[in-house]
């Protein structure tokens, strides 16, 4: 990573912006999820993913976050966004099998990514490369079997490779990580693998390059302490916004709440 | 089968690009190509859906992959997987099922798979081979790896007496001849009905056909077929597979495309994944009617009721 690429507050505030924008022109939900994941893919995609690097957003309705953070780094434009969600659309409610090049895999079900994750990385070794393979995972979705599937097989292969970033914002589809599974400490579940694990706070980006930087000799979990509807007043930690979309007033109250923060 | 299965493998082994997954299978068939594979010879453990998506990605990158199981556990487990991360990305994955139809017999109906070529090609991008005998796994797996869809070789085990007279591999082909009506078989059921009818006088036996495809297309269908349906007095396939999603409903809109219609037909078919009691492929063939004697009299009566007809 080079200073020169490093991202300003300036620029996650103008992220968060077009993410509010694009998903009120659409009036489409899951903004919540969002943006709690939004400013770890700015910084990996615009700090820390090289070229030859894979990124699988295995919490595929985090769609809109990765849509804006390729618009931020150009690889989709204003006119892409604008037909996010709809009729004859490169940009479908979850990441799609074909027509954008950044996008490996689609995904949208979850417990799917870290799977993928773990195979590209198994093909980078075999091919005698060392490109890193990140993944994001919701917390959620550490409910899925095959989530931990993946784990042992990529902990057992030793894809070192890989590092997992866990957006942990303790909200899911009907209830909090706790009320549903017992997970609202997910890094104590993860502890007995042979993995390296910091817990971050997801929206401090100093905090996510420190932890993106380190390069271990072990696969690197970074379980991202966010919240659901992050910098919006209204949505924080709130449920609701894993589904609602934004009226005219939440709307211009939301790019308020970011310009403010 | 599975030794066929090791050694058409074997002989593929030295391309470094291939790579192999078993889902904690293979005791006393495989080891060879383990041997032979080193580390490109995983065993991906008791965790399927993760066997897949790290097959699919594995073949994103250009890896010729192939993925082994029980076949029950193949396709059912991770149809999610195989579905959303193989066929929805038109990935090349090969996929070989042990013991498909009702092959792991009095294991119990977890172990059968009656539905999976059909469960499977309700997916875009993928082609089902069924060997009949022995010979055909090299070919199978030849065309397998050589397709650029995901395949699927559901693996059984060769039915026909020893010394029988393997006619060379195609989707179609046809077994024997006579004039007692027209039979279809999927896999080495047909091995199985060629052996047991072998020794009819040609008035009563069957023109006997073996298909090693699933998914045939019009052109695939010898006009020597075609005939013997419009001619005879029936027609009738037999598989083990369910109803739903089988090679016969397939084979028979393509008839009707066709404009070809038989003047009877009938299909044998597994008729339930469990019965009241347990028992072999053989035991669970009969309670299915699909054993030689029943099959048999599907022919038989076609003319019988020809003849009510006239």
């Amino acid at each position: 990573m080079t200073d020169s690429k490093k991202l300003s507050s300036e620029d996650l505030k103008r992220h968060r912006k077009r993410l509010l924008r694009m998903h009120f022109d659409s009036g489409v939900g899951h903004i919540g999820g969002n943006l709690s994941a939004l400013d770890a893919m700015l910084v990996v995609f615009h700090e820390f993913l090289a070229p030859t690097d894979t990124f699988v957003l295995s919490k595929g309705h985090a769609a809109g976050a990765l849509y804006v953070t390729l618009w931020g780094l150009g690889r989709l434009g204003d006119d892409d966004l604008k037909q996010f969600h709809g009729e004859d659309t490169l940009l479908p409610g979850h990441p799609p099998t074909i027509g954008i090049p950044d996008i490996r895999f689609a995904t949208g079900s979850l417990g799917h990514g870290l799977s993928l994750a773990a195979g590209t990385a198994l093909g980078l070794r075999f091919r005698g490369e060392n490109s890193r393979v990140f993944c994001l995972t919701s917390d959620g979705e550490w409910q899925e079997g095959s989530t931990w599937e993946a784990l042992i097989f990529a902990t057992h292969h030793a894809l070192t490779n890989v590092t997992i970033l866990i957006d942990h914002n303790e909200l899911q589809g009907f209830g909090t990580t706790s009320e549903v599974a017992s997970m609202s400490r997910l890094w104590t579940h993860l502890e007995s693998f042979d993995v390296d694990i910091l817990v971050v706070d997801g929206h401090d980006p100093d905090a996510l390059r420190d932890a993106l930087s380190a390069t271990p000799d072990r696969l690197r979990i970074i379980v991202m302490k966010t919240v659901k509807g992050h910098g919006v007043s209204f949505m924080e930690n709130r449920m609701e916004w894993h589904y609602l979309p934004l009226n005219e007033v939440q709307y211009q109250t939301a790019i308020r709440d970011i310009s403010s923060l | 089968m599975r030794k066929q299965l090791c050694d058409a493998l074997l002989s593929r082994s030295s391309n470094e690009n291939m790579i192999f997954l078993t889902g904690d299978l293979g005791f006393m068939a495989l080891e060879p190509l383990q041997q032979s594979m080193g580390n490109r010879f995983i065993n991906a453990g008791l965790a399927e859906q993760n066997m897949i998506s790290v097959a699919a990605a594995l073949a994103a990158q250009g890896f010729e992959v192939w993925v082994y199981s029980i076949a029950s556990f193949l396709f059912a487990r991770p149809f999610e997987q195989i579905r959303n991360d193989v066929a929805f990305h038109h990935l090349p994955v090969n996929f070989i099922g042990n013991g498909g139809g009702y092959g792991y017999g009095v294991m119990g109906p977890t172990h059968h798979a009656i539905g999976d070529y059909g469960a499977l090609l309700t997916l875009p991008n993928f082609e089902v081979f069924v060997p009949v005998f022995d010979e055909d796994v090299n070919v199978a797996v030849s065309r397998a790896a050589a397709s650029k869809n995901a395949t699927y070789v559901r693996l059984g085990r060769t039915e026909t007496v020893p010394g029988y007279p393997v006619p060379p591999y195609d989707r179609l082909r046809q077994l024997t001849r006579g004039d007692g009506g027209t039979l279809i078989a999927v896999g080495p059921l047909a091995g199985l009905y060629a052996s047991a009818f072998a020794g009819l006088p040609i008035t009563e036996r069957p023109n006997i056909w073996a298909a090693a495809e699933i998914c045939l297309t019009p052109d695939a269908i010898p006009k020597t077929l075609l005939e013997q349906i419009l001619q005879g007095p029936g027609l009738c396939i037999a598989e083990e597979h369910v109803r739903h999603g089988s090679f016969a409903s397939d084979f028979m809109l393509r008839l009707s495309s066709l404009g070809v219609y038989p003047k009877l037909f009938h299909h044998s078919c597994a008729l339930a994944h469990h019965y009241d009691r347990y028992g072999s492929q053989t035991y669970l063939r009969k309670k299915s009617q699909l054993d030689p004697e029943a099959v048999l009299a599907v022919l038989n009566s076609f003319k019988e009721k020809a003849v009510q007809l006239r």
